[in-house]
């Protein structure tokens, strides 16, 4: 069958891409614009490590299909830091030494984005219930956490 | 950056050791710009795939690849008559030993299929598509045989034999008929019937842990490129980039020097990483195809067909006198190894008593093939097991004596010249400070509610040394490139950072370090054992020690002085004396301007086997809270105490403290290989192999103990290890604490939290149980 011809925005630019039924979002982003900042770790929706912002929303892009994304707004890990700036979530799990091994960072950064743009000010419960859907074998949660409190406070000093 | 900086050994003055500096590599993993195993992709580059075995145990009659070969866009097709035989031969691989008769099997199936997942044949293709279709046109014949899956059933003699040249190692006589039982060990100290006389209080139980996954999230990836003459380039998420190039090596017939491994950077490990799954795979079909080949596994691939630890059965019986000194200590470790032989029991016999110093101890294990997959390491392989059961025997005896079980361990502890059963007498080590350190938390006084418990429970863990290389290189410019050979899994690059600038007396910005492919340093041993800070620091050391030196005597010609007339302190070669007055220092910059003319390139090269490493003991202390509707168990509350002996950055030491708190909470509350009847394994995912997640678990409160190790120059301790090592007894004492039930099986999941307490109100459980307080 012949390849679908998609158009879309990542990180703002515009793209078109060809992909097979089949491939999914993350695939189309990792094999065809070569954007590996979203990771597979399960390829079934459980680990987390593929979050992407699809119009907004929070989307593992393991279980969304390359051609779905026509005409949508797709925004990725790439696109968090602005020009020379980090974003506040980047910068505080660097000081708060919130990764280890590093391969779930891109999928909690991205989620945590989503979650302090709804809730600009989470409780602790807010926070380990939003990101229950991201998985980390090496740091036990506790600095992501910290991190994700940290990133609040300094956004909404602005 | 670097407040409450502490000075290094060596007169410098950075200060970054022991400060929580941000991580050279940092910026790159919070980006997205990191490339870990599966980001890696070269032009022309194949798709290749496992075909594995749908069987737990089967002859391999015939392979038939005809078909798949002949599907357009196939460009190899390789199976078991790829490999050649190896011999049998045991090698040190990480901490457990290997044979690569096994490995070849393991790699690719020969004579049969020994587990469900594993592999009989590989393919490369144009696509992923075309290699998944080429898989489903290649043609197994198997004779599927008889099955054993547990390690009690697969001791019987009449147990289904998975390998019929295995014979028992270790028993007398030698035995005459083959067995799953591969080896028989055992270590003695004293003499346990005289220690078991002098007991007023016995306690003796079985217990039973299932098999668990390391659960690393990044799958094992490989991108190999074998040029026509044989040169192989290889990029792979390993542990040990070394190791990988000493297996390809070997299975493949090829010469160490034409082998070229980088290491990508790695998406967690835990030990899993220690052993080759795909690398062999993907060069042997890159030869095949002439083109790079890439391979990903599938989650499912990861848990089917990479080593869990092993799922045991140990038996303890511990005595005591009444006033809590613990007299005799027996224990019988019954190990799964999956497979192949080499399952973690020699480590985990050694380390069953380890942590106290007691005259009488003896303990056996077996290590046992049954059609699992074959286990690798995991987080201080073993001692987990056997530390559990015996940590929980501890509880259940200080409850007999209504002791404290913190002074109970306080009494019992190993300390500084205790002789240890497996046969050393400790350096110091800090078991006492980490018991001291939880007594004196908040934590420990805080008073419970009814279901609630509170559990402690110590542990404790070797580490390793080994052979190590490190380069310090000074740049043109004064900035220094290090380079060492064990990937950073966890901070490596910042502790190993802070050591280098403190070293060389410059600022942490300066150093740029980077992980060295196996082209550019000596044999370097793997990031395991907690040795990649440890022996890595020490490589370090010796390379700035050489610079420094070569500094001095460069010194010495430019001004025309004696040896002791120079010193290197503060990042300069310094004048003495007389000297002093007339000269001015010299940075390090200012030689690296003129190094061309005062003898060339300046660097220093650290090749050392490190040694003296010194073990590293804590102590864990949880709250939880169960639901005797649903079974559930909430953690609510956890501490850990452990020994770094020096913390090089303490933030990167509490992570490790704080992640193998929570893997050990998986293990014990969740986390297991899951079985049918058919021998197949039912829960090869995330979402039915239930790992711990934001919401499962509270902050971990860290305290970084120190008692420095005398045979390092900062102090330094592994510390990666024993923190996964106390969780699971002081859960399970934490059990008994809020339900009076001694839970004696792993995972304490709900289905079977909850059957205990229906059977408690039955009447049940006799004298294990008591009512809830």
């Amino acid at each position: 069958m012949a390849k679908h011809h998609i158009e879309a925005t990542v990180n703002g630019d515009d793209v078109e891409f060809l992909c097979e039924t089949e491939e999914t979002l993350l695939d189309v982003l990792r094999d065809t614009l070569h954007l590996t900042g979203s990771k597979e770790g399960c390829a079934s929706g459980d680990c987390g490590a593929c979050s992407v912002m699809l119009d907004g929303r929070l989307v593992c892009s393991c279980l969304v299909l390359g051609c779905e994304v026509s005409g949508r707004r797709v925004e990725t890990i790439e696109g968090m830091a602005k020009g020379e700036s980090l974003h506040p979530l980047q910068q505080q799990f660097l000081e708060h030494a919130a990764l280890q091994c590093g391969i779930c960072t891109p999928g909690f950064i991205v989620a945590g984005k989503a979650l302090l743009e709804r809730n600009p000010n989470p409780t602790e419960t807010e926070i380990r219930y939003w990101l229950a859907g991201n998985l980390c074998r090496c740091t036990g949660y506790d600095k992501i956490v910290s991190a994700v409190k940290d990133a609040a406070v300094a956004m909404r000093k602005g | 950056m670097a407040e409450n900086g502490t000075n290094g050994p060596s007169g410098t003055n950075g200060g970054y050791v022991g400060t929580r500096t941000i991580r050279p590599d940092g910026l790159d993993k919070v980006t997205g710009r990191a490339r870990f195993g599966a980001d890696y992709n070269l032009p022309g580059q194949l798709i290749g795939r496992v075909l594995r075995s749908p069987h737990p145990h089967a002859r391999i009659v015939r392979i038939d690849t005809s078909k798949a070969e002949a599907l357009p866009g196939v460009k190899a097709v390789i199976t078991r008559d790829d490999f050649a035989d190896q011999s049998s031969e045991f090698i040190p691989a990480g901490e457990m030993l290997m044979n690569y008769k096994d490995v070849v099997r393991n790699v690719m199936a020969r004579e049969k299929a020994l587990y469900e997942g594993h592999a009989v044949a590989a393919v490369a293709a144009t696509s992923a598509a075309i290699a998944r279709r080429a898989l489903k046109l290649i043609d197994v014949t198997y004779e599927v045989l008889p099955h054993v899956i547990d390690v009690v059933e697969a001791m019987r003699p009449d147990a289904p034999l998975l390998h019929d040249d295995l014979f028992t190692a270790g028993v007398e006589p030698k035995p005459e008929k083959p067995s799953n039982i591969a080896k028989r060990i055992e270590i003695v100290l004293g003499d346990i019937e005289a220690g078991f006389k002098k007991a007023d209080v016995i306690v003796e139980r079985e217990f039973k842990t299932a098999a668990v996954h390391q659960g690393y999230i990044e799958p094992h990836a490989a991108l190999a490129s074998v040029s026509e003459d044989g040169s192989t380039e290889l990029w792979c998420c390993t542990q040990g980039h070394f190791i990988v190039r000493a297996h390809c090596a070997r299975l493949l017939g090829l010469d160490i020097a034409k082998i070229r491994v980088t290491a990508s950077e790695i998406g967690g490990g835990f030990g899993g990483k220690t052993v080759v799954y795909l690398e062999p795979l993907a060069i042997a079909l890159s030869r095949k195809a002439k083109r790079p080949v890439k391979m990903v596994m599938s989650r499912e691939e990861v848990f089917k067909s990479s080593g869990p630890t092993s799922g045991a059965t140990v038996k303890v019986k511990m005595g005591a006198t009444k006033d809590g000194k613990f007299v005799a200590g027996f224990a019988e470790l019954k190990y799964q190894a999956g497979a192949f032989q080499g399952s973690p029991v020699q480590p985990g016999v050694m380390c069953a008593y380890a942590p106290y110093d007691m005259e009488n101890v003896k303990v056996i294990g077996y290590d046992v093939v049954s059609n699992r997959p074959k286990v690798a390491a995991y987080r201080a392989p073993g001692a987990p097991i056997s530390e559990y059961a015996v940590e929980s025997v501890v509880d259940e005896i200080a409850k007999k004596l209504g002791l404290d079980p913190i002074e109970l361990r306080m009494m019992n502890a190993a300390r500084e010249g205790t002789k240890a059963a497996y046969g050393p007498k400790f350096g110091p080590i800090g078991l006492e400070e980490t018991l001291n350190s939880i007594k004196k938390t908040e934590h420990w006084n805080t008073p419970l509610r009814k279901w609630q418990g509170r559990g402690v429970a110590s542990g404790f863990w070797f580490n390793i040394g080994g052979e190590t290389c490190a380069s310090l290189t000074i740049n043109e410019d004064g900035t220094v490139s290090l380079m060492v050979g064990t990937p950073d899994i966890g901070g490596l690059r910042a502790a190993l950072t802070n050591i280098a600038a403190d070293e060389l007396g410059i600022p942490y910005e300066k150093v740029r370090p980077i992980i060295g492919d196996t082209g550019s340093l000596g044999f370097t041993f793997l990031t395991g054992g907690s040795r990649s800070a440890f022996s890595g620091s020490m490589a370090i050391v010796e390379a700035a020690k050489q610079i420094k030196a070569e500094l001095c005597a460069r010194a010495c010609k430019l001004w025309e002085a004696k040896p002791d007339q120079v010193e290197f302190s503060n990042g300069a070669v310094r004048p003495l004396g007389e000297l002093a007055e007339k000269i001015k220092p010299m940075t390090i910059a200012d030689f690296a301007k003129v190094a061309g003319k005062t003898g060339g390139p300046i660097g220093g090269y650290g090749r050392i086997n490190a040694q003296g490493a010194g073990p590293s003991l804590g102590t864990h202390l949880v709250d939880l809270e169960v639901d005797p509707e649903t079974g559930r168990v909430t953690i609510l509350r956890y501490t850990v105490a452990q020994d770094a002996g020096k913390a090089l950055h303490p933030a990167y030491v509490e992570g490790q403290f704080q992640g193998g708190a929570v893997q050990g909470i998986g293990w014990a509350l969740n986390e297991e290989y899951i079985y049918g009847a058919d021998g197949k394994l039912q829960n090869a995912g995330f979402l039915d192999y239930r790992m711990p997640v934001a919401s499962d678990v509270p902050m971990i409160d860290a305290i970084v103990v120190e008692v420095a190790n005398p045979k390092h120059p900062y102090g330094v301790r592994g510390v990666g290890e024993t923190p996964i090592v106390p969780p699971l007894g002081a859960i399970a004492n934490a059990m008994e604490a809020a339900t009076g039930i001694r839970f004696t099986e792993l995972p304490m999941s709900p289905p079977k939290v909850l059957k205990a307490l229906k059977e408690r109100s039955a009447g049940g459980m006799g004298a294990i149980s008591r009512p809830p307080l």
